[in-house]
């Protein structure tokens, strides 16, 4: 059974979750864009649905509400070390199936992976609900489908919104006593994209060989990509962070250490003490960013990273498509197949 | 809820120098430990790095440091009764059991020497527990010999090869890439023998290929690799090769399995 609700019935019972709740969704900031006179879309606190953003593709994933660009680790003095304390309120979040399925990744690294799980990730992580946007149809670069990235049942509350009322699908019991106080019953089955323009074969995780690595397409790279990182910054998968330490005044007694969000396209990456350096050319950064999200991660937890958001071919500044790559590297893996 | 990213403060005990720009630190040692494994090394304000321990007793461990940058920079103003900073440890480490019974073969270039530095130490202790004990050693130059007296030590039990790659006339000991030394050197029962190499990337890559040439299987052979690391407990992805953490599945890999990861 679902309900239907009037927005301003909605936006009302939003007034009265953020009492408990931060309520976080797609905002777009006017002016903010990359280039002039564009905005930004992004995740941002909100009180009410006329400020959130639903028919363009947000620019950032909503991973910086649980795992943040920069993050204060622990606060030192000459003896004493302090973790700085989260928010008691619990958070809300506004996202569709794929930033959803993006979130499951985050959790499988910081809380699955290795034998400790990430204390500032799962404090934060453990506070929130979904609340999944019912995609209507995909933007023009999503390719959800082909990734198995546009389908989730792991939300509190699944909304679509029409012009004039929100239909919810809700699966937690403090949210229904809240949405089912005069809403109207109404029969609706969530729906999932379920085509998407750009589609692409996946190569089978198993037939990804040596050749693969070796092959010539990654040297297009090398020229093309500038290693600006935007892909890895905008993907709600991408995990990896550098620790900084920064210490106040000269003494270097008090400080803080913070861990910042690292990109496998950036220079630095994998440098080592005395400059020793893995993976100098763009081409093969690239084959490591590309093996992880439809290989590596496969291989050791049996499903993909890349959710198919298509954010980092919106972002990209040299246009590079990601699945286009994927294609290429299926095309290699069929060709051996063939021979 | 356990913070796994929060270091605790360790005494330095003693330090001294091995070469010009490398020295071991002595701390207090409170963990149980397998040679091989690596602690994340810090001083809060300045940096964190993953540091191999090179020899262990439950009372103290050594850390062979080389002064390269920013982190160790900092180490090096450190001296006995400074605290430092440490987490783990972390790593796999050499499981003394595999090398049990067999002729070991231990190939080390320079600071790779620190990381099996207690596996030489354990089997140079217990030499019955071994047929017989190998070490191939090569720095670049006399200058940077590590370990000297320990090596001298080492000698009277151990079959112990110290090469350097360039030497002036004042060395009278053996020269060359340690491969040329992996060449000459009296291998028979190969069915028996263990081989572990450790060292710079390059140097791993042509001794192990030697060791293969000679007939050996790659499943004798065992190496460590060093990457940048952040975190060391899986979740920062620096060390990530292919589907391969190198802090939870390594540092210490066997052949078969490193031979097939490509950075």
């Amino acid at each position: 059974m679902a309900y239907k609700v009037s927005i301003k019935q909605f936006n009302h019972v939003l007034n009265t979750l953020s009492d408990k709740y931060k309520i976080y969704g797609p905002k777009k900031i006017e002016k903010k864009g990359r280039y002039s006179d564009t905005d930004l879309v992004c995740y941002k606190p909100i009180s009410g649905l006329d400020e959130m953003e639903l028919n363009e593709k947000s620019f950032f994933s909503p991973k910086e509400i649980i795992y943040p660009i920069r993050e204060t680790l622990f606060y030192f003095t000459e003896d004493n070390v302090s973790v700085p304390s989260v928010p008691d309120e619990k958070i809300i979040i506004f996202l569709r199936p794929c930033d959803i399925n993006g979130m499951k990744r985050l959790d499988t690294i910081f809380l699955q992976n290795g034998p400790e799980q990430d204390f500032y990730y799962k404090r934060l992580r453990e506070k929130v609900k979904f609340f999944m946007i019912e995609c209507n149809e995909g933007f023009d670069s999503c390719f959800c489908v082909s990734m198995n990235g546009n389908k989730t049942d792991e939300y509190a509350v699944a909304c679509k919104f029409n012009n004039d009322n929100v239909i919810l699908n809700i699966q937690d019991e403090e949210f229904k006593a809240l949405f089912s106080e005069g809403a109207e019953e109404v029969q609706h089955e969530v729906e999932f994209v379920e085509e998407n323009k750009v589609k692409v074969e996946i190569p089978p995780v198993d037939k990804v060989t040596k050749e693969v690595f070796e092959n010539d397409i990654w040297t297009e790279y090398t020229h093309r990509c500038i290693g600006c990182g935007r892909c890895n910054t905008s993907c709600i998968t991408c995990a990896c962070f550098t620790m900084q330490d920064q210490h106040y005044g000269k003494d270097n007694k008090m400080g803080e250490r913070r861990r910042v969000w690292a990109s496998c396209q950036v220079d630095g990456y994998s440098t080592m003490a005395g400059n020793h350096d893995f993976r100098t050319k763009k081409g093969d950064r690239m084959r490591f960013k590309t093996m992880h999200k439809i290989n590596d991660f496969h291989k050791r937890f049996g499903f993909h990273m890349c959710v198919g958001c298509g954010r980092c071919d919106d972002v990209c500044p040299e246009y590079i498509s990601f699945p286009k790559c994927i294609e290429k590297v299926n095309e290699i893996v069929k060709g051996d197949s063939n021979e | 809820m356990n913070n796994p990213y929060l270091p605790r403060p360790i005494k330095i005990i003693d330090r001294w120098e091995e070469s010009g720009i490398d020295h071991t630190f002595r701390v207090e040692n409170d963990m149980n430990l397998i040679g091989g494994q690596f602690l994340q090394l810090s001083i809060p304000g300045v940096g964190e790095a993953p540091i191999s321990i090179s020899d262990f007793t439950d009372k103290y461990l050594d850390m062979t440091i080389r002064k390269v940058g920013k982190l160790t920079d900092g180490i090096f103003d450190l001296q006995a009764g400074d605290k430092i900073f440490v987490r783990g440890p972390y790593g796999n480490g050499f499981n003394l059991d595999q090398y049990k019974g067999k002729n070991l073969v231990i190939v080390a270039g320079g600071t790779g020497l620190a990381p099996v530095k207690n596996v030489v130490n354990y089997f140079y202790n217990n030499m019955d527990l071994v047929k017989s004990f190998t070490l191939i050693v090569g720095f670049k130059t006399p200058n940077d010999i590590l370990f000297r007296d320990e090596i001298k030590k080492w000698s009277e039990k151990i079959n112990v090869v110290l090469t350097v790659d360039s030497a002036d006339e004042s060395w009278t000991g053996e020269t060359g890439l340690v491969t040329k030394h992996i060449a000459v050197c009296d291998m028979k029962d190969l069915d028996n023998t263990e081989v572990i190499v450790v060292g710079p990337p390059i140097m791993m890559k042509f001794a192990t290929i030697e060791f293969v040439k000679r007939g050996l299987a790659e499943e004798k052979i065992w190496v460590s690799f060093e990457r940048k690391m952040s975190c060391g407990i899986g979740k920062c992805g620096h060390c990530k090769i292919d589907e391969t953490y190198v802090c939870l599945e390594g540092p210490v890999f066997n052949y078969v399995k490193a031979k097939e990861l490509i950075d």
